[in-house]
């Protein structure tokens, strides 16, 4: 089946079997590797991305799902200064400035899940970041420095990131 | 993990979807936000060969007043009834059960429809459509019929609904300033309830429905027929797994399960508000 999908702004077309994965979509037909497959039975969220705007699990989704839509990866995020460099997202400067990853794994799922939920809840709690995050998990951090992160980037961007 | 190879096709309406998965027989199923159906493919646990695609039919996705009930279209996403302002007006037990089921991002896929047709006696929506009397509207090929949710579930996984009908339409009656409660208890984040409740209590009237406590969701009568003969929430909530078969498995034996759902009816008979 014919799939078009924007994704991170820029239109792609494929021809797709009808049980493509979106994740496996995205890393080896479009080659955005940035989004990771870690338990592939919708449990870890390493795949999270955002589907018109909306987290989802990339694992749980059919390509054929998502035609016609706009898709953002962790590669989207991040935007190209006047000057040709590039400009980290408001929250992947959080993650780095607070030491939100270790590994490294669970860090464009998280990214990914934590930009919805700011985007649903632009004023959270602590405790609506851990809830927020409870489709993410995380092996190494144990979560402190991720919702400090979550929390630092809603209060740098009054709600706006 | 990838499933089986199937042929896909997108319905641009109900009808249509109806008479795709009728021309196709036991070897279709309807696609709705494919968060029970997917996992269960990739696990072979299901290996349809053609997948109706009915997950983007906008008009069947709206929550709307209809004089004493609220109207819930089938396609409507959990996070759709989290922020619904008609639900928490009119149904907030359903937006608060809402807001439980799995995570963020399995709430912005799933609907109710999908939900209530996959009849997991351990999902939330079920069993809280249940305590609320609700009546779910299915259609098929020769039209629609109403199957109040009491007469709904059958087994495990296993509703009323014929192969080719499709739910359209859950009809919440609203809960005109009910105190109600969602206890739901679980070992893990994002996971379905071992044993959970979801109730609601207006004077002596009351509805209180338990999940994963038997092979469908449960309608505890005999606790709301203890309430209104003047039972205490206590005394009304030894009673609630009365109906019950609870299963034993991995997560909790019999017995306790037994025990959780008497504390957990407690718990949300109190909170609802009853004596
Ligand atoms: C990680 C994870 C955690 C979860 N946790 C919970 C939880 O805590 N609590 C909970 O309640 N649920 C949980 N779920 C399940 C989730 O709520 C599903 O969205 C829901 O059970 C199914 O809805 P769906 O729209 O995704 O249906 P689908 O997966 O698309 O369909 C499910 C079944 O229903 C049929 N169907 C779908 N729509 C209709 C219709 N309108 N008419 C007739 N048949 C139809 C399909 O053919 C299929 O057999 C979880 C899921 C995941 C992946
Ligand atoms: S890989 Fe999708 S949830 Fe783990
Ligand atoms: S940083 Fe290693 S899994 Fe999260």
């Amino acid at each position: 089946m014919r799939v078009r999908i924007k994704v991170n702004g820029t239109d792609h077309e494929h021809e797709v079997e009808p049980r493509t994965l979106l994740v496996h979509h995205l890393r080896e037909t479009i080659g955005l590797t940035g989004t990771n497959v870690g338990c592939d039975t919708s449990s870890c969220g390493a795949c999270t991305v955002h589907i018109d705007g909306e987290s989802v699990k990339s694992c749980t989704v059919l390509a054929v799902q998502a035609d016609g839509c706009e898709v953002t990866t962790i590669e989207g995020l991040a935007t190209i200064a006047a000057d040709g460099s590039p400009v980290l997202h408001p929250m992947q400067q959080a993650f780095m400035q607070c030491h939100g990853l270790q590994c490294g794994y669970c860090t464009p799922g998280m990214v990914m899940a934590a930009t919805s939920l700011l985007a649903e809840h632009p004023h959270p709690t602590e405790a609506d970041v851990r809830s927020g995050l409870e489709g993410n998990l995380c092996r190494c951090t144990g979560y402190h420095n991720i919702v400090a992160a979550v929390m630092a980037c809603a209060a740098a961007t009054g709600g706006a990131a | 993990m990838i499933p089986c190879a199937f042929d896909y096709l997108l319905a641009s309406s109900a009808a249509e979807a109806i008479s795709l998965v009728a021309q196709h027989g036991d070897e279709a199923k309807l696609l709705a936000g494919g968060h029970s159906l997917l996992p269960l493919m990739k696990l072979r646990l299901a290996q349809p060969s053609v997948l109706v695609d009915v997950g983007r039919l906008a008009e069947l996705r709206y929550v709307r007043e209809s004089g004493d009930h609220i109207a819930i279209g089938a396609l409507t996403r959990h996070a759709d009834l989290e922020r619904s302002p008609v639900l928490a007006q009119h149904a907030p037990l359903l937006a608060l059960a809402a807001t439980h089921v799995g995570d963020p991002q399995v709430r912005h896929r799933g609907t109710i429809g999908g939900s209530i047709a996959h009849a997991d006696p351990a999902s939330d929506l079920p069993a809280t459509t249940l305590a609320l009397g609700a009546t779910y509207v299915a259609q098929g090929p020769h039209g629609t019929r109403e199957i109040p949710a009491s007469e709904f579930f059958r087994g495990y996984l296993t509703s009323v609904l014929e192969p080719d009908e499709m739910l359209v339409e859950i009809r919440v009656p609203t809960m005109q300033g009910a105190g109600f409660s969602f206890q739901k208890f679980t070992r893990r984040a994002q996971d379905w309830g071992i044993v959970g409740v979801a109730a609601w209590v207006r004077g002596t009237q009351s509805g209180v429905a338990l999940f994963n406590m038997g092979s469908t969701p449960v309608l505890a009568t005999d606790v709301s027929a203890a309430l209104a003969d003047g039972a205490s929430a206590a005394d009304a909530a030894q009673l609630a797994a009365a109906q019950a078969e609870p299963p034993s498995d991995l997560s909790a034996g019999r017995e306790y399960r037994t025990h959780l759902a008497k504390v957990l009816t407690q718990r949300a008979l109190i909170e609802a508000g009853a004596r």
